[in-house]
């Protein structure tokens, strides 16, 4: 054969399979956009669009009683920099987010190290610790706000133990509690689930072999458990900040952003400009500062994760 | 050569955009109704409404089909859609940012200047002036202010139910109280006295006194009906000047103030009180709720009692109005005008007082009251609407609600100085006053 007879069938060889090839190429593409077609669609039309047009409408002046949409460019921005309204919002969110991460990591952790014991009764205390996650979240607020109204359980408890109860939703200080508690109760079974998931990942040989060398079960707990379970604890701390930040059902029923303004948290604030003052575009520019509040946030602890996660390069 | 496919959209863009301005420009020129004119195809209306009762919403119905067999030709169907109380003004309005406006719907009287300033709701004057045997001059004049602007009507309001104290008499006696259809009689029917009957009785049955109903140290502007009395009121007439700090008002909630925290007559904030349930001793409420009593305890209806300025009648209003983005204004302005006539007026006077003269009289409402007497009716509803005010409204409405409940929360706790939390909620909404 020579070596050009030898080209045309090398060639004729690489003609012959292509079309094969391509076909099956065709197929696995067509199967796979098939595929992942309803999550980019519900994503396009649920996540992605909504996002642009709700930075396209901050950048609008919309009354959507007068039917008014005016383009005014970086009005809304600038005036969520003179809004003392907005200004104690964020404070208030600060706040409540602070209150909330801190109660609620430390209360998960707390209960996943005593379920993770091996002691009767621990599934049933796991099933009660975890029902409320499961609860629909206005029946459980709804339920909360009779308990602690002024003549509520709560107080009507402290009154046989012969203590006068507060007015819980009356007060500054009692409201913002009282908020960061609900909040809590809601869904500190699923991040406890979560840290048990993780303390039961924890190989036992490690800690024995430092029980071996003498090490206390508080040494044990500090230098071999938490960095070990150092990754949940950043996903939970992502997972309840950014929650805290969506934080709504339970402001609207239990408090509607009072005692005067001291439980208005931002996502209340911007509910308020937009369905209630019908100002959607300044509310839209809100929304905007929120998106890059809970980006920011998470950005910053993906960051710093190194510095802190056990086993992350 | 072909055209660039880029210059081509354009211009398609910037025709299609001139097709939308003007249809917008014609829109706006013609939002006032005032003919119907017959449709291509019969249309489709609907009317958003905050009752969900079914008997209620059964009569509306029976009213739109006898229109729609009627008018073949304008209108398929019409459709009330309940929409809850709580969230009724943010679900409308929500419907009108996404373009989906109802064709007519309830108002709120608080919302109303807000509504009819804003351009929202057509104009409905011809229309119903027109219309054969409307009999506009029927309307009495005090009811339609709230819904007019410029002497145009922008909404008929089919509510004007008198606020009035409902009486547990079974609670009053046992507290050795004197009754309060007596005192009204002798000309003694006062706030002090409704304050002092009201707390004996809390004192006597271990429940509350008196409760101001929807208040829930939230819901302020529910305390007109007590401040009238002192003839006071949280603005000036023309929306401009905060006038919570006049003697009137500061005399007024200090009253309030004082009948909750230190005579016990009122449930203090954060206590439940149902006074159809027989929770309480007298609540002041609209007489429209006088369907939820049932024969569980003795009861009586009183108007409202004097207050140092004599006594002053209020009244809780709701309109209808046509929506001048909705698809049909003009047919929808057609079907109110035959929702609302004399003979369907009467109609609705079971659930809803209505704004006309003629039907203002006792003989009628008795017809649909069955749990009121005559002498109940004349005094409470017939004498009820005249010269009564409203609740207070405002075109910056909803700003105002939110920024004086803030403010007078300082005010719900034992050692208030009243003074200062007026002082400071005027400073606070002074500019949305101005605005």
């Amino acid at each position: 054969m020579t070596a050009s007879a030898l080209q045309a069938v090398d060639a004729a060889e690489r003609r012959g399979p292509r079309p094969r090839r391509s076909a099956v190429a065709r197929r696995d593409w067509i199967v796979g956009y098939t595929m992942v077609a309803p999550v980019v669609l519900g994503s396009l039309a649920f996540v992605i669009a909504p996002l642009i047009a709700v930075v396209w409408f901050s950048l609008h002046d919309w009354n959507v009683l007068a039917n008014t949409f005016v383009f005014s460019g970086t009005d809304n921005y600038e005036r969520m920099l003179a809004d003392p309204g907005l200004h104690n919002s964020l404070l208030v969110s600060l706040w409540f987010s602070i209150g909330l991460v801190v109660l609620n990591v430390t209360l998960a952790l707390f209960l996943a190290v005593l379920l993770n014991q091996k002691l009767p009764g621990t599934t049933t205390f796991r099933t009660f610790f975890f029902s409320p996650v499961v609860v629909s979240l206005v029946a459980w607020t709804i339920v909360w706000s009779f308990l602690l109204q002024a003549d509520g359980g709560i107080n009507g408890f402290l009154a046989v133990l012969g203590i006068e109860g507060p007015n819980w939703l009356r007060g500054d200080v009692t409201a913002m509690l009282a908020v960061i508690v609900v909040q809590v109760f809601k869904n500190v079974g699923l991040n406890m689930i979560l840290f048990l998931a993780a303390l039961q990942a924890v190989p036992e040989e490690i800690s024995e072999a430092a029980r071996i060398d003498g090490a206390g079960a508080w040494r044990r707990f500090r230098s071999i458990t938490m960095p070990m379970i150092s990754p949940t604890i950043l996903l939970v701390m992502i997972l309840t900040i950014v929650g805290s930040l969506e934080v709504f059902a339970q402001i609207a029923v239990l408090t509607g952003g009072g005692p005067g303004n001291s439980t208005t948290v931002l996502v209340y604030y911007l509910y308020q400009q937009a369905f209630r003052f019908n100002d959607f575009g300044y509310a839209s520019a809100i929304a905007v500062l929120l998106f890059f509040i809970v980006l920011v946030l998470t950005l910053i602890q993906w960051q710093t994760r190194k510095r802190w996660v056990f086993h992350e390069n | 050569m072909t055209p660039n496919p880029t210059r081509r959209a354009r211009a398609a863009m910037a025709l299609g955009g001139g097709i939308a301005a003007t249809a917008l420009v014609l829109a706006g020129c013609s939002s006032s109704p005032n003919a119907a004119e017959t449709p291509d195809e019969p249309v489709a209306l609907r009317m958003t409404v905050w009752t969900a009762d079914e008997t209620q919403l059964a009569m509306f119905q029976e009213i739109a089909d006898a229109y729609v067999a009627d008018n073949p030709e304008l209108v398929s169907e019409v459709s009330f859609e309940p929409i809850p109380f709580e969230d009724y003004t943010t679900t409308l309005t929500t419907q009108l940012a996404g373009g989906n406006a109802p064709d007519l719907g309830w108002i709120l009287e608080s919302y109303a200047p807000e509504f009819v300033s804003s351009g929202a709701l057509a104009d409905i004057t011809d229309t119903l002036k027109d219309a054969e045997g409307y009999d506009y001059d029927d309307l009495v004049d005090s009811s339609l202010a709230l819904w007019q602007q410029d002497e145009r009507l922008y909404a008929y309001p089919f509510s004007n139910s008198p606020f009035a104290v409902f009486v547990n008499t079974d609670q009053v006696a046992a507290a050795g109280q004197p009754n309060p259809a007596d005192l009204v009689a002798s000309g003694d029917w006062t706030y002090d006295a409704a304050r002092d009957i009201s707390a004996a009785a809390s004192q006597t049955s271990g429940k509350q006194g008196l409760v101001v109903r929807d208040f829930d140290y939230r819901v302020w502007e529910n305390l007109a009906s007590i401040w009238g009395g002192w003839g006071a009121s949280p603005w000036s007439a023309d929306g401009s000047e905060c006038t919570l700090t006049d003697p009137a008002m500061v005399d007024a909630l200090t009253w309030i103030h004082d009948a909750a925290f230190v005579d016990k007559a009122m449930p203090g904030p954060g206590v439940t009180a149902d006074f159809f349930a027989g929770d309480a001793a007298m609540t002041i409420t609209q007489i429209s709720r006088a369907s939820a009593l049932d024969d569980s305890f003795a009861w009586d209806i009183v108007p409202l009692p004097a207050g140092p300025e004599g006594q002053q009648n209020v009244i809780g209003q709701a309109g209808i109005g046509v929506f001048a983005n909705a698809k049909h204004p003009k047919i929808a302005a057609d079907f109110l005008a035959y929702f609302t006539n004399p003979e369907n007026a009467e109609k609705l006077a079971t659930y809803f007082p209505p704004p006309r003269e003629t039907l203002l009289n006792a003989d009628t409402l008795a017809a649909a009251n069955p749990r009121l007497s005559e002498e109940q009716l004349q005094a409470v509803v017939v004498e009820g609407i005249q010269d009564a005010i409203t609740k207070p409204a405002h075109v910056n409405f909803a700003k105002l609600q939110d920024a004086v409940r803030a403010e007078l929360d300082a005010l719900w706790v034992a050692d208030a100085d009243v003074e200062a939390v007026l002082a400071s909620t005027c400073e606070a909404i002074a500019p949305l006053l101005e605005g």
